[in-house]
């Protein structure tokens, strides 16, 4: 019991403490830059590699792999090679602005990618804003990113929630009835995503049946479930995502309610339907992007290369966001000739991806009032396995353009301002 | 002056010249200034927890609570009472440190795991709270739209918005401040009780000090201390969210705290460093850092239960 | 209508928190024998879930259900010898520490060996039916889950009541000193004790994957309401955990019903509640862990 505490040896503690500080900081490598003619372009890309959407995030950053490559192998950016310098933002979100800030201070990069979680993708955005850094957001849904949080700087490639229930609505409602019960996970996202379904069966002249909030991570639907065949609807709308999805729509058929009531809802990814035992398989809902699109341009290419550095699985939506968004960067600076962030932004608007980009068959741009990607979406049923590929586990129906599910610019409550 | 004393001097001269300093020497070993604010503010909290686990023996792990508190406060007072930086440091101030001391007069008779799970639980309420009252937090994608606002001091305007070597220094000042009537505490009557009761808690109390008031007293500071912490990561990240409020966040500080040196004043600070830097360029290098810190809090526990400071303290003697 | 389905939430409840109580009783022998706060018993429990998945093409699925168990034992016992044993006599908040950063690595481990995407984990197709229309939430997979929770406690109150090993791990929990003196090896005693602990999350780990499939970060979630099962029903009971699990299960369940964002947070309430008004637990004795 002795009470070391202000009167032991300072003098090596001093140097001890000084020397472990500074040998902490002297493991960070420095960053050695060639003073050569040319240095690389760089782009920051922050993802939650670790936490509950590593699988998501992972796929987004192959894809972000694969496009550099191959803009590097058709001579980079303005004649310069490009350098995707990736950071974890581990689903926190005090990593990832400092991830951020750590890509954009430190390492000087001129794009930042990120992030798959809507909420640290929007206080990236802040910092991105500040430093003046073009930024598109590959995989965070949350609609104020292109709505009533929209900035001048960001760009967004995935589906907002309005997209989604929009697309999938009208299907719904003449396929299985009026009578819609809803699973939504209890947080922003889930909300807007129920109020945009909800919006569209007002609309058609439908019901709701009833909304069941289900905290997120919540393993066990049953009580939920109760709750909703009691109700007796047509459908049963599941707008939970991840492994919340994949609980819920085992335990709908284990409990043999798909046989009782239809199953459906708007996102669906194909990494959730991979860890589905193949009869949990089921339902009608909209994909963000598909690899199965015979006679569409550049998307048999796109599959084969990735498949190679994915252990042979094939892309999924998340492999073509992180694609997208890095060859957005290139696309837009190499018709600009300039790397300047305002430049490049006002060149954004309404600028169309070539085919070998957007790999869909519809007109895809990036919408100027909102800076949202127009892109399509591919509606259809889950099947338990393809006819010729283990992975097909989707049959594409439909493939509606993004400007018909998009809502106008002006409902989404988007005013960008530019800086002066 | 002794010669204990003028290596006390010492050593504070150091390391406040490393502090004043950082954003000079850090570039060139491939540092940069944001990660040194960060570093302060957790440290902080490190030390903030300290006070209550090193000096008054108890271990609360949930402390997280008024960390994720006092972000929420700054960034409720940024967005709807005023575009003021200071007043939102002191909501964060008080809003932790309030419910803290409220929530303290519950807990003090528990102790050892019996508090730390109470702790945990009143923290798991609270991130429950801010994840549900969206309306209010923002819910599970977080409190947002506000900034740091640029502080007014007449003659000259502190931009800490935007200049990050400013905003260090900002902080740097807050962390003084909150330090400095740390070490007033703990060298006074009170800290010396507190001492006392980590020490021997029973004969502490044979000798008629009231020991459940002096924890509630510990324990309340350490929440205000705490909550200033929690306000100036809301300032550092412009976010406020209920991660910060989870006890997974707790277990970080009580790291921080164990790896730098529970006994000593400057290790939860060390240990932050070591926690924040480690973790800052491992996660940049491989995605598997998970393992490196993991392993990390396995070999400190193992091999330097007195954390870094201890560790090298013992080897002299 | 209300009672009904308040009837079905409490049969619910009963069926998870018999899932909870065998993560809970492993969790209380290795406390209270050793006084050890396992942080990383969740990640034996994905460790025990991914060993199944990876025999399960070999032995099937109840080959593995019996093989992985005592395999995660066998690992759990190399991490008692090497990591746990020198936290002996220490301050309980050094074996949560060194847990907490154990767990890390556990997840960390898994998602490096086996990738993050989520894997599906098969069950026997006669165990997926729903008992009938009406009790379609009592699938035939969680009757047995229940069934081997119910056999798992038969077996370890066996154990312990009738085994040598199981009269010395009671002892010891009372009393370890005189047990020492008796001249019993405490040591090998530990490390048996921790093995049975980690066995009971080996099989919650098999159990969870055929419900819920595999993930990395699938312990995480499972590890605080063990905790508060033992809280609940008192540090140094056993039946007392056994209680707890199956009353924070009914709890969060009923909550589900009527205020379902609260449904989590609940368990945590209750906690405080026991930890305020009657910190020893149901059944726990006082002074367990001062």
């Amino acid at each position: 019991m002795t009470t070391h505490m202000f009167n032991s040896r300072f003098d090596r503690r001093t140097l001890l403490k000084g020397a472990a500080a500074l040998g902490a900081f002297q493991v960070t490598s420095p960053f050695i830059i060639a003073a050569r003619g040319e240095t690389p372009i760089r782009m920051g890309m922050v993802d939650p590699l670790t936490g509950v959407y590593a699988a998501p995030a992972g796929n987004e950053v192959m894809g972000a792999k694969l496009a550099v490559a191959r803009i590097n192998a058709q001579g980079g950016i303005l004649g310069r090679q490009v350098e995707l310098l990736v950071e974890d933002s581990a689903n926190d979100v005090g990593t990832g602005v400092q991830k951020a800030r750590k890509l954009i201070e430190r390492d000087q990069v001129n794009f930042i990618i990120g992030d798959v979680n809507s909420g640290i993708a929007a206080a990236i955005a802040q910092v991105t804003a500040e430093k003046k850094i073009l930024h598109i957001v590959s995989g965070g849904h949350t609609d104020s990113i292109t709505g009533k949080d929209c900035k001048w700087n960001v760009f967004r490639v995935c589906n907002t929630t309005r997209m989604e229930a929009n697309s999938v609505s009208n299907v719904l409602f003449n396929k299985y009835g009026k009578k819609w019960h809803f699973i939504t996970p209890d947080y922003a996202f889930g909300h807007t995503l129920y109020d945009a379904c909800t919006d569209d069966l007002k609309k058609l002249g439908g019901t709701v049946t009833g909304n069941e909030l289900t905290p997120l991570g919540t393993t066990d639907f049953s009580a939920y479930l109760i709750k909703a065949r009691a109700a007796n609807p047509d459908v049963m709308i599941l707008l939970v995502q991840g492994s919340d999805m994949i609980n819920c729509l085992k335990q709908v058929v284990q409990f043999g309610l798909d046989k009782q009531i239809h199953v459906a809802g708007t996102q669906q990814e194909l990494e959730s339907l991979a860890a589905l035992p193949p009869e949990a398989r089921i339902g009608v809902w909209m994909f963000e992007w598909y690899w199965k699109q015979p006679g569409v341009p550049g998307v048999e290419k796109f599959v084969a290369d990735i498949r190679k550095v994915n252990n042979g699985n094939v892309p999924t939506a998340r492999h073509w966001f992180g694609y997208t968004s890095a060859m957005t960067f290139a696309l837009v600076a190499n018709q600009e000739k300039t790397t300047d962030a305002v430049k490049l932004a006002t060149a954004l608007e309404n600028f169309e991806l070539p085919d070998d980009v957007k790999l869909q068959p519809n007109k895809v741009y990036y919408r100027k009032g909102d800076h949202q990607l127009m892109t399509s979406a591919f509606i259809g049923e889950a099947q338990s396995k393809g006819k010729d590929d283990p992975e097909d586990l989707y049959r594409v129906d439909e493939v509606v353009p993004g400007d018909k599910t998009a809502p106008a610019v002006s409902e989404t409550g988007c005013k960008v301002q530019w800086p002066s | 002056m002794s010669a204990e004393q003028s290596r006390k001097l010492i050593v504070l001269v150091a390391i406040w010249s490393a502090l004043l300093f950082a954003p000079y020497w850090m570039a060139p070993l491939g540092g940069y200034t944001a990660l040194a604010t960060r570093v302060l503010v957790l440290g902080l909290a490190a030390m903030s927890l300290n006070f209550l686990l090193g000096f008054t023996g108890v271990l609360s792990f949930g402390h997280a609570a008024w960390f994720g508190l006092g972000a929420y406060g700054a960034g409720l007072s940024l967005k709807y009472l005023a575009l003021s930086t200071p007043l939102a440091v002191l909501c964060g101030i008080l809003l932790g440190g309030l419910c803290g001391a409220i929530l303290g007069l519950l807990i003090v008779r528990r102790r050892g795991v019996y508090f730390a799970m109470v702790t945990i639980a009143f923290g798991q309420v609270f991130y429950y709270i801010a994840f549900q009252w969206s309306s209010l937090t923002g819910g599970d994608d977080g409190l947002r739209g506000f900034a740091r606002q640029p502080i007014d001091l007449g003659f000259f305007k502190l931009d800490i918005l935007t200049n990050a070597n400013v905003f260090y220094y900002f902080v740097l000042f807050c962390f003084a401040l909150a330090i400095g009537a740390m070490g007033y505490i703990l060298r006074s009557p009170f800290g010396r009780t507190m001492i006392a009761i980590r020490e021997n808690e029973r004969r502490a109390r044979f000798l008629g000090i009231p020991i459940e008031r002096h924890i509630w007293i510990a324990f309340s500071l350490s929440c205000f201390f705490m909550g200033f912490a929690g306000a100036l990561y809301a300032l550092v990240n412009n976010f406020a969210d209920p991660r910060g409020l989870h006890y997974s966040q707790s277990g970080d500080f009580v790291m921080m705290a164990v790896m730098g040196g529970m006994r000593s004043f400057w290790g939860p600070l060390l240990g932050a460093t070591v926690f924040v830097v480690l973790q800052d360029y491992l996660s940049s290098v491989t995605v598997n850092w998970m393992s490196f810190v993991g392993l990390l809090f396995v070999l400190v526990v193992l091999f330097f239960p007195r954390g870094l400071l201890g560790f090298f303290r013992r080897s002299k003697a | 209508m209300m009672t009904q389905l308040l009837l079905f939430n409490v049969t619910n409840g009963l069926i998870i928190g018999a899932f909870y109580v065998l993560m809970a009783l492993g969790l209380s022998l290795i406390l209270n024998l050793s006084n050890v706060i396992n942080f990383a018993h969740g990640g034996f429990l994905v460790i025990g879930g991914y060993i199944a998945y990876a025999l399960a093409p070999y032995v099937g699925f109840w080959g593995a259900l019996l093989l992985a168990p005592p395999l995660t034992a066998i690992i759990g016992l190399a991490v008692e010898r090497v990591l746990i044993r020198p936290l002996y006599g220490r301050d309980p908040l050094y074996s949560l520490l060194l847990t907490f950063g154990l767990a890390f690595m556990i997840e960390d481990g898994t998602r490096f060996i086996f990738g993050p995407q989520g894997k599906p984990f098969a069950i026997p197709p006669f165990l997926a039916q729903p008992l009938s229309n009406d009790l379609f939430f009592i699938t035939g997979y969680r009757l047995f889950m229940v069934a081997v929770v119910v056999i798992a406690i038969a077996l370890l109150f066996l154990l312990l009541r009738y085994t040598r090993l199981g009269i010395r791990i009671r002892a010891g929990t009372l009393d370890l000193e005189t047990v020492a003196a008796l001249g019993i090896n405490v040591r090998m005693l530990r490390s048996l004790n921790f093995a049975v602990g980690i066995f009971l999350a080996g099989l919650s780990g098999v159990l969870a994957a055929g419900q819920l499939g595999l993930e990395p970060t699938m312990g995480t979630g499972l590890l605080m309401p063990s905790f508060i099962a033992i809280i609940v029903g008192g540090i140094g009971s056993l039946p007392g955990t056994l209680a707890g699990g199956l009353l924070i299960g009914v709890a969060s369940g009923v909550t589900a019903v009527f205020f379902p964002a609260a449904s989590e947070a609940v368990i945590y309430v209750l906690m405080a509640v026991i930890l305020l008004a009657r910190p020893r637990g149901l059944f726990g004795e006082e002074g367990m862990l001062t």
